[in-house]
């Protein structure tokens, strides 16, 4: 502890005293901070797709795409940190409004629905399906309120499963297996997206996920995410200091479940398809895997959690193969890392679990929960005698 | 402090009548009537396991009592449900309508495609009904009323009538700061709703900074001025104790519940807080029921001294009375030797 602070105290002044100006600056205007930070993060990173090794592996168009399909994880990951990380509610079903969110545009917006043919455009839609996955996220929340822990994922488990397997066998609405193609790509004061084109949907990616983000921030600060947290800490406290538990925990699966409508509506309107085995266990595994790997709680950390789980999985996996194909490792030339990728997401949760179990980019709440010796000792150490803090006299 | 005083026609702020606790075939509480007029500190005392901290669970709305119930200045709030078993048929009534309305269009008209709009009506309304039957709005409250239903108040519902309580064992938020810590307190005082938060409307934003300088204000009444940026559990013992009546008070209570304020503190802890107690009552006008080990404590500070045992109350009155009571000494020191 003292040698952490030693390193700290000898660190140049004016180097901390920017840094903690930077830091309030970025505290109080935090919308402003987070639109700037995507403006620069959104322009960097195709930029340096542009410089070996990143260029070696794909083309910068290939690698704007997959941005845009981590974009979607982002999304969906931030959707399930209000769930997971502030009201600590653990859901282990949560593609199913992934699914909800993409076959409400595709009901909407696709002319091989087999009951209706409609074209409603795709701005619009993503609210719709954001209030659509919202209301199902209500509707699993109200009979989950009075379990926890185990039982509460035990149910959202089912609730996961039971969704894809409606879409997959009610087949006269949904086309069952085949699922529903053709749906109508999204287009802007008549520019029409195109598949050929990755960019524009970049661009509304990023905007979408920025603002996503200050909405969430803007939650977690409020009355509303204070209450999350105090359910979180000690439900039959909140309580009885008049946190209504109910409504607090169905607000939350709600919110949450919104942000995977999002993504939802998203996803159908860039792959112009879905079928119910996009919506597996495995994507809800993979959602949660990556709120844990980037840091329970910490929206900036859940989303870059977000951000190397779906790059690591869906190019650098994808790029072992020829690498040591063309090294010609013996052994390891033999391997298809793809699909390996759920050992790898095994290996890499037992060894977070076991070095840094708050996550890459803890919220330091989080952080204060699992590391509590430290935090008694700092306590003792700097906190003042107990009987010397006088009550107030009358 | 704007605590409300109570109703001038009806002076007592809270009136447990014949309140019955039972645990299977164990009766916890045992017909207890209990009276506390406005600004009063009325203590509840007994030996360890004669059901104190269960009335007060049941008072706060945390259980349902088996019997008898709860008046809170002047209302109705906690008693035994009643008719409980009607109200799925209230949550399915509204759907059963609708169904029956589907089948008589159907037969009317047999359009196929008004049927299934009144089918879809009737699951839509099944939903409604069983969402309400969760969230419990105004509206379904008076429906089941209407329909003889009665279901006893939450403890959430407790506080936004104006309840506070603090806990035997301390249950603070551990990991949110003081300042945090008091404002969950100031819950039922805020009026910001999820869509002020998305929109970080003005007002919203307006009445989170006024919570955070009123947070502070009650930090300063319970002494725990310039703490508001630490966290509940790296708190000494005496201050988390603190921190909970700060956090009870933030509800701004007419009557506030301690569950043994003082366990565990040293003799000028006690002192201190014994004073705050008294204080409370005197300078902002609150009622407070206190459960309490402590005699010197209890002796102090009560208009009012009720004694349980085995569940049953044995004693009540003044603390002159109660002390000189000889059933009160047998319950403490037992039956002298014959």
């Amino acid at each position: 502890m003292t040698a952490s602070a030693g390193a700290a105290g000898t660190r140049p002044q004016g180097f901390r005293g920017m840094r903690d100006r930077a830091g309030t600056l970025a505290a109080s205007h935090r919308s402003i901070t987070i639109i700037v930070g995507w403006i620069i993060v959104a322009t960097a990173l195709p930029l340096l797709m542009l410089v070996p090794p990143f260029s070696t592996f794909q083309t910068q168009s290939l690698w704007i795409d997959g941005f845009t399909n981590a974009g979607v994880f982002i999304l969906l990951a931030l959707g399930l940190n209000v769930v997971v990380g502030f009201a600590g509610l653990l859901d282990l079903g949560y593609a199913a409004f992934y699914a909800i969110g993409a076959y409400t545009y595709a009901f909407a917006a696709s002319p091989t629905v087999p009951w209706i043919s409609l074209h409603v455009p795709f701005w619009p839609m993503l609210l719709v399906g954001a209030a659509v996955a919202a209301m199902f996220g209500l509707l699993l929340g109200a009979p989950t309120l009075r379990l926890r822990g185990d039982y509460l994922a035990i149910v959202t488990l089912g609730f996961g499963e039971i969704v894809p397997a409606v879409f997959l066998n009610a087949d006269k609405v949904t086309n069952g297996t085949n699922g529903i193609g053709g749906v109508y790509k999204p287009d802007l004061f008549g520019y029409q997206f195109t598949l050929g084109n990755p960019v524009p949907y970049y661009i509304a990616m990023v905007a979408i996920i920025a603002i996503v983000m200050i909405l969430v921030y803007r939650l977690q600060d409020s009355r509303l995410g204070r209450a999350w947290m105090a359910v979180r800490e000690d439900e039959l406290a909140a309580a009885s200091n008049g946190v209504n538990t109910v409504t607090t925990k169905l607000l939350a699966f709600a919110l949450g479940a919104s942000t995977a409508g999002l993504a939802g509506v998203f996803t159908a309107s860039k792959l112009t398809f879905v079928s119910p085995d996009q919506f597996s266990f495995a994507v809800s595994f993979t959602i949660l895997a990556m709120v844990v790997l980037g840091g329970m709680g910490n929206v900036w950390g859940v989303a870059v959690g977000a951000f190397l789980l779906y790059t690591i999985q869906s190019v650098l996996l994808k790029q072992l193969n020829p690498f040591f194909h063309t090294l010609n490792v013996p052994f390891l030339k033999d391997i298809d890392f793809v699909q390996y990728q759920f050992l790898l997401y095994g290996l890499a949760l037992v060894l977070m679990m076991l070095l840094r179990p708050e996550g890459l980019f803890p919220s330091s709440r989080r952080r204060r929960e699992l590391h509590t010796e430290v935090d008694e000792y700092v306590g003792d150490e700097l906190g003042p005698d107990p009987s010397s803090s006088p009550m107030e006299q009358s | 402090m704007s605590a409300a005083t109570a109703d001038p026609g009806n002076g007592t702020i809270l009136r447990a009548h014949r309140v019955t606790k039972a645990f299977g075939g164990l009766v916890a509480v045992k017909e207890v009537d209990l009276e506390i007029p406005p600004t009063s500190i009325v203590s509840l005392i007994g030996p360890n396991g004669a059901g104190k901290t269960t009335f007060f669970n049941v008072i706060a709305g945390i259980l349902d009592p088996t019997s008898g119930h709860v008046e809170f200045r002047g209302d109705r709030m906690i008693a035994r449900p009643i008719r409980t078993w009607f109200e799925p048929v209230v949550w399915v009534t509204p759907s059963v309508v609708a169904g029956v309305i589907s089948v008589l269009v159907y037969l009317a008209t047999a359009n196929a495609d008004a049927t299934a709009l009144a089918v879809l009506a009737a699951i839509g309304l099944l939903i409604v009904m069983f969402l309400a039957a969760i969230v419990r709005p105004r509206w379904y409250l008076r429906l089941l009323a209407t329909a003889g239903v009665f279901r006893s108040s939450r403890p959430n519902d407790m506080v936004k009538a104006g309840m506070g309580r603090t806990f035997q064992n301390i249950r603070l938020f551990a990991n949110m700061t003081a300042l945090e810590n008091v404002q969950v307190g100031m819950h039922t005082k805020m009026r910001a709703n999820a869509a002020d938060a998305l929109l970080s409307t003005p007002r919203a934003r307006a009445e989170e900074k006024a919570s955070q300088a009123r947070a502070r204000e009650f930090l300063g009444i319970v002494g725990l001025r310039g703490r508001a940026g630490e966290l509940a559990k790296n708190l000494p013992y005496g201050d988390q104790r603190r921190l909970e009546l700060a956090r009870a008070l933030a509800s701004e209570p007419t009557l506030l519940l301690l569950d043994e304020p003082t366990a565990g503190m040293n003799p000028r802890e006690t002192a201190q807080m014994t004073q705050l107690i008294d204080r409370l009552r005197r300078d902002l006008g609150i009622s407070i029921l206190l459960i309490e080990h402590d005699m010197k404590v209890v002796m102090g500070i009560s208009d009012r001294i009720y004694v349980l045992d085995h569940g049953e109350l044995i004693s009540q009155g003044s603390p002159d009375a109660v002390r000189a009571d000889p059933r009160v000494i047998e319950a403490y020191l037992g039956k002298p030797a014959s």
